[in-house]
């Protein structure tokens, strides 16, 4: 290749005494002061934003309808269009999950049960929301798509316990989920 | 010495000293603040009083949007743990940062916050102390900031943190030059040192740069502008270098050496080398405001118009000065926003041999103007002709001082 010497740039004498220079650059940025100031920042709109500068101000304005489909949030398990827990204590996500931040305790389901046919499901089914990484490697693990990360990112606690997710919330947060896997179910 | 000027100078230093760190933490404020709309953001804007710590239920969120921030700060600074390492030279180390927040505090004596007041018969400056010598007792004081700056540099005993306290020197000597020199116009234009007669004389003829009112709407007094605007732009960039701020705050220069003189220090030296820097800005801009603004005026003859002396008149004025400051701070974080930060060659180039030469020849040609009734149109002409030479001279001189050796010559 050849060499291409880049020379400086010759400066006119106006340029040289600098002062037009550091003028027009304060013009720029005083614009600048000024549009956020009166919240008019460029792009504020399409950011959700307050107007007051391009940032979004966290807790009162959120960019929830900005989620992508494949976010991936809080870790959830779900129900069924029966509401019969889909989830059945194979403990694959256990096993897989990288933090170890999973711990289920299996259980049988009583003969009387409508569902006795699938025969176990969780009887604890603890999730460590300070261990969780959300890899999503749970969700992809799941024969019986059970366990899906939800967009719900906001989970706070004062202390740790509050931080552990049990079978209750877990479901709280999953809901119902329809369609799919059917493998238990009399509509196959 | 009467009880009254006694008690009156134990007041005064005690309000302007709060006044002046008050500034440092709304300098604080306004640093963050405007450099956020700046720059398209926010900024700290939802500090609260923290009213739960002191047992309350709730804290008390004012409509201010976060004015409480420079507090949250200095809390911050005095609980975070004050760190010496083990290898620094621990005497200098701890002598550092008071060397530096001393000298900025100390020259606020001398400036003119407002209008002389009245009280039981004596009229009292509203100065600590009306010196007589008043710039050059600042210089005095102001150049001996450095020694902090050099001090905390050279006790730190690591590399970064000395680099910060050479190049705090260089800055330092070839920025006072042009400092001093830069004022010799406006003192010879005064007729004398004392800033609060300076202030008088503006608010009766005119701020100096904007003479219009009083024996200000003169055509010599318009020409005086030319050497007048002159000194202006060299003060005010030597103010910037010497309260090392940007484009000249090649001490502490984040991207090169860490944080510069400071790095090893944490918690409240910290701060304290923190509210120097910010004193050393609020005094540099009082002193600018001064010298070029009208200081306590509020302008256009408005000023006599006010009965002297009375309290509300000079607390008007008081605020009045304030109100420039603030201002002029304002500049100041403009300036950083704008300007980036020279390269160590450009800034002794700048110091030596831009600045240094100009403030020179702008010395002789106030004079020049200054001279014209009593030396006529000829001496002038003479005297011009001889400045040109001169000017001349030292531009080939200076061109001569900054060529490059050839690049064949190894």
């Amino acid at each position: 290749m050849a060499i291409i010497k880049v020379e400086r740039p010759k400066l006119s004498a106006g340029e040289k005494v600098y002062f037009g220079a550091i003028f027009k650059g304060m013009i720029i940025t005083l614009r600048h002061a000024f549009k956020s100031f009166f919240g008019k920042t460029t792009g504020a709109g399409e950011l959700n934003s307050s107007g007051v500068g391009v940032t979004m101000q966290y807790p009162e304005q959120k960019w929830d309808d900005k989620l992508p489909e494949y976010y991936r949030g809080a870790p959830a398990l779900v129900t069924d269009e029966q509401d019969r827990e889909r989830c059945v204590s194979c403990q694959l996500c256990e096993f897989i999950c990288p933090p170890k931040a999973i711990k289920i305790i299996p259980g049988e389901i009583p003969s009387d049960n409508e569902w006795a046919k699938v025969e176990k499901r969780p009887q604890e089914f603890d999730i460590d929301m300070i261990r969780c990484i959300y890899c999503g490697m749970c969700e992809e693990v799941c024969p019986e798509q059970a366990i899906y990360l939800r967009p719900d990112y906001v989970i706070t606690g004062t202390n740790r316990s509050e931080m552990v997710h049990d079978k209750k919330r877990l479901y709280e947060i999953g809901g119902k989920r329809v369609g799919l896997v059917n493998k238990w179910n009399d509509l196959k | 010495m009467d009880t009254t000027l006694l008690i009156a100078a134990a007041i005064k230093i005690a309000v302007f000293i709060g006044i002046t760190m008050s500034f440092v933490s709304i300098c604080v404020i306004f640093e963050r603040r405007f450099s956020a709309i700046i720059q398209d953001r926010v900024g700290p804007n939802r500090t609260m009083l923290p009213l739960s710590i002191l047992g309350f239920k709730k804290d008390l969120a004012l409509p201010i949007g976060g004015l409480t921030q420079p507090i949250a700060d200095g809390l911050k600074f005095i609980l975070k743990e004050d760190f010496t390492p083990s290898y620094v030279r621990k005497f200098f180390f701890w002598l550092a940062p008071a060397l530096v927040v001393v000298p900025a505090l100390l020259t606020m004596a001398v400036i003119p916050f407002g209008s002389p007041m009245e009280i039981a018969g004596d009229i009292i400056p509203m100065a600590v102390a009306d010196l007589n010598v008043g710039p050059l007792y600042i210089f005095a004081i102001a150049s001996l900031s450095v020694y902090g700056i050099t001090l905390a540099g050279w006790a730190s005993n690591s590399k970064y943190p000395f680099f910060g306290g050479v190049r705090a020197c260089a800055q330092m000597i070839s920025y006072e030059i042009a400092l001093g020199l830069s004022i010799v116009p406006v003192i010879m234009f005064f007729g004398g040192l004392n800033l609060g007669h300076i202030v008088e004389e503006q608010v009766n003829n005119g701020w100096l740069l904007l003479p219009l009112w009083g024996e200000g709407l003169s055509v010599e007094r318009w020409l005086m502008l030319i050497p007048l605007g002159i000194s202006f732009i060299i003060f005010t960039t030597s103010i910037f270098a010497e309260t090392n701020r940007m484009p000249f705050d090649l001490p502490e220069c984040e991207t090169e050496l860490v944080g510069g003189y400071h790095t090893e220090y944490s918690s409240m030296k910290f701060a304290l080398f923190f509210m120097g820097e910010y004193a050393a800005m609020v005094v540099g801009s009082a002193l600018i405001v001064t010298l070029f603004l009208g200081g306590w005026s509020i302008g256009f003859g408005v000023d006599n118009l006010l009965p002297a002396g009375a309290w509300w008149v000079s607390l008007l004025h008081i605020g009045v000065f304030l109100g420039k400051v603030t201002f002029f701070i304002l500049f100041f974080i403009l300036v950083r926003w704008t300007v980036p930060r020279f390269r160590y060659d450009q800034l002794m180039n700048l110091g030596w041999i831009v600045f240094f030469e100009a403030a020179l020849i702008n010395v002789f040609l106030a004079a020049l103007v200054i001279a014209y009734p009593s030396i006529g149109i000829i001496g002038v002409t003479i005297g011009f002709a001889l400045l040109i030479t001169a000017t001349i001279l030292l531009i080939i001189i200076a061109k001569g001082a900054t060529k490059k050796p050839s690049a064949t010559a190894v």
